[in-house]
């Protein structure tokens, strides 16, 4: 990990997961994300689909809209642990 | 890389996700949140029983852990209710789609709330029958073409809703996929509310219905849907709009208290009882 | 009541106190002439032993309804006639697919479709086995006297229970109605069965999982298996699979648990056919004409007997072949155009000894009449 990510990595206050096998790339996480933090990822999970995957890791604010959203049980949030 | 697993997860049959609905699709939506509302409200995960018919929505016992049935097409209400009598400790939900509760189904449902049977019934309305390949549903609006109605239906739609209400129901409401938090803490009163409850959520369909219509992704419809869905507060049932073009009402419609089906049935018992044999 | 006693009543009120004595607590129902006293009874009786009553909206409704009740662990049952016998085949198919035990009463009335609503008719027999939709076997039972229809309605719990599956306790509008003395056995006098329980829940539960008798040991609802039951075709778990093996041997298990034991279930009753020249086959009120018939016909030294299945379905074949190995005529008596003399046929390996005397009219013939009947078909 370089200085740059470990940055982000240390001003981010929620991680996203994705449980890529799960994701079916509707696209309503994407599109609803209001920092607009999520996107595609260009691999190709084990059903065909690219899934979701956060971009930009510390602007995410916790909203949970994602989460709530997804009718995969794929994506969901969760508050970082800043010790 | 730690094992991802969801918040809900102990309430998934997860063996069997991915599951089927189509990419996009509402159901999934409403599955969180009635899991949500299960979790919230903390009840015993081995005192629910979950009850469906045929149809897309009626897959949704398959993929939820708790005691299910996936029964007959129209038919999940009187099952569930079978279900409810001979066990009245039970929390008994019955999920099905617009075409299984408001079509085949109708007639239960119509009797069912007049009953203010001991029921939380969750109709997914995505205006068109799924399973089958996208066939029009009593609830399909004039506006928009299906598989059998390539020329538009040949009758108004039923709002269900009113139907519901007419029918003598104590809980109505209406909410859509757009609100998932609404719909969550409408799905904890109705698990309260005593007797009968309905909930209709407008839903996305985005391979059949969307496609057929010219939506061009899950988002689009979605935007629709969200669009003409408008929440209002302390209106009638019979207030409610049910336009594909202006509005369809969202909220909660009906809530009163009266005596369920068990309960009646209960006294019935009691006083069978104290007549002597 | 239900402690031993001794009462005059009709088919239909032995049928609800065989019912209550079983342990029946729930039944949904519509009304439906010839079986309308049961669905009465059962109303006044069964809150007064803490059970439920529940008028159907229609007959939809009463069937899925029974099937819910027993998928939560409660003996149920519904009564009807054939229009509403017709309406319930989904349902039934549905117990059939979900192995859940039901009693379900069809007193069989005149149709064809409303046909002559309180007048008999022997017409459902085929129904009772083919009624719904793709393959599966089933259990079903004639009862012809009052007593009987008490006994086998206890039995009809039983068998359901055992072998989690429905059954159909056949009638007709004359034993709806007839009176007789029934003797209301006590608790003491009979035997219970109640369904198998599944042993500890775990993740590893398979309720379709077969016994060596075939039979799942399904849990009911509330019992902490997070059990499914699915109406499509499913494996042990309960799980829905589009595949081959899974269909096969869902078909198979469904079928072969009723067939396999067979021998166990089937119920007959043969008079006087050890040296039977001419072999009578009728089931229900016709085998009570035909009885007294051949009671008739041995009093003037003709060795005439009667074969009665009391289960029609599965139908007694061995003990029919046994019953008419010695006999030159095979004779099918029924009201109907002829249902039970296919069973009957299929039995017995040459055909050519096998007749069919129709009874077309709702009223029961005498034994004379039926006599004459019977020597038409033997001399014609």
């Amino acid at each position: 990990m370089n200085l740059q990510s470990q940055t982000a990595a240390q001003k981010r206050s929620f991680e996203v997961l994705v449980i890529n096998d799960r994701c079916k790339e509707c696209g309503l996480c994407i599109e609803l994300c209001p920092p607009k933090v999520l996107d595609r990822l260009d691999n190709y999970n084990n059903f065909g689909y690219r899934p979701t995957y956060i971009k930009d890791e510390a602007g995410c604010i916790g909203c949970k809209i994602c989460e709530y959203a997804c009718p995969e049980f794929a994506i969901f949030v969760r508050k970082v642990d800043k010790k | 890389m730690e094992e991802l697993v969801h918040p809900l997860e102990r309430y998934l049959r997860s063996e069997k996700l991915p599951h089927m609905w189509c990419p996009g699709c509402g159901i999934g939506t409403v599955v969180q949140a009635f899991l949500r509302a299960v979790d919230e409200l903390k009840i015993e995960q081995d005192k629910i029983v979950v009850v469906s018919g045929i149809g897309c929505t009626g897959r949704i016992p398959q993929y939820v852990k708790f005691d299910g049935a996936h029964v007959l097409h129209g038919r999940a209400i009187p099952v569930a209710l079978g279900v409810k009598l001979a066990r009245p400790d039970l929390k008994v939900v019955v999920f099905g789609g617009d075409g299984d509760l408001a079509s085949i189904g109708g007639n239960h449902l119509i009797h069912a709330a007049r009953r203010n049977a001991d029921l939380t019934v969750i109709m997914v309305n995505n205006f068109i029958y799924g399973l089958t390949g996208g066939q029009v549903a009593p609830t399909t609006p004039k506006e928009v073409v299906t598989y059998t109605s390539p020329y538009s239906p040949d009758s108004k739609p039923v709002d269900a809703v009113k139907l519901v209400s007419a029918a003598g129901a104590s809980f109505v409401a209406r909410w859509s996929t757009a609100y998932p938090v609404l719909l969550k803490e409408s799905i904890k009163k109705a698990f309260n509310h005593r007797g009968f409850s309905f909930i209709e959520v407008i839903s996305q369909c985005p391979e059949l219905f969307g496609r057929i219509n010219g939506f061009k992704s899950t988002y689009d419809l979605y935007q629709k849907i969200k669009r003409i869905g408008i929440i209002r507060r302390g209106i009638s049932p019979y207030e409610a709009k049910y336009d594909w073009n202006t509005e369809i009402s969202l909220g909660e419609f009906v809530n009163f208290d009266a005596p369920s089906y068990y309960d009646q049935l209960k006294e019935i018992i009691e006083r069978a009882r104290g007549e002597g044999k | 009541m239900s402690d031993g006693k001794l009462v005059f009543t009709h088919g239909n009120g032995a049928i609800v106190e065989g019912a209550i004595s079983a342990g029946c607590r729930f039944y949904a129902g519509y009304p439906i002439t010839p079986s309308s006293e049961i669905a009465e009874e059962m109303s006044n009786r069964l809150p007064k032993v803490g059970g439920i009553y529940v008028q159907g909206e229609d007959e939809l409704a009463s069937i899925n309804m029974i099937v819910g009740a027993s998928m939560a662990g409660a003996k149920a049952m519904t009564a009807t006639s054939g229009p509403g016998f017709s309406l319930m085949q989904e349902g039934l198919g549905l117990a059939i697919a979900t192995e859940t035990p039901v009693v379900i009463v069809d007193m069989m009335r005149a149709g064809p479709s409303t046909g002559i609503a309180s007048k008999a008719w022997q017409g459902d027999i085929m129904q009772a086995r083919f009624g719904s939709h793709s393959d599966y076997e089933i259990i079903s039972i004639y009862p012809w006297s009052v007593q009987e229809a008490f006994d086998l309605t206890v039995e009809s719990f039983n068998l359901a229970e055992r072998y989690m599956t429905p059954v159909v306790l056949l009638g007709d509008a004359i034993l709806a109605r007839m009176r007789e003395r029934l003797h209301i056995k006590a608790p003491d006098e009979m035997n219970i069965i109640l369904r198998k329980k599944p042993g500890e829940s775990s993740e590893n539960y398979l309720p379709y999982k077969r016994d060596q008798f075939l039979v799942p040991a399904i849990a009911s609802f509330g019992e902490g298996f997070f059990v499914l039951k699915d109406s499509l075709t499913h494996n042990e778990k309960g799980y829905y699979y589009e595949k081959p093996e899974v269909q096969e041997k869902y078909v198979k298990g469904i079928n072969e648990k009723i067939e396999k034991n067979a021998r166990d279930i089937e119920k007959w009753d043969a008079v006087l056919t050890e040296d039977a020249e001419v072999v009578i086959v009728a089931a229900g009120t016709m085998a009570r004409v035909a009885y007294s018939m051949i009671m008739e016909a041995r009093k003037k030294n003709r060795k005439w007997g009667l074969f009665r299945p009391i289960t029609i379905w599965p139908f007694p074949e061995d003990q029919l072949k046994n019953a008419t190995k010695n006999a030159r005529y095979i004779i099918v008596i029924e009201m109907s155009t002829g249902k039970l003399v296919y069973p009957v046929k299929w039995s017995i390996n040459e055909n050519a000894r096998v007749r069919l005397v129709s009874w077309l009219n709702y009223e029961a013939p005498s034994p004379e009449e039926l006599e004459r009947l019977c020597e038409k078909e033997m001399n014609g």
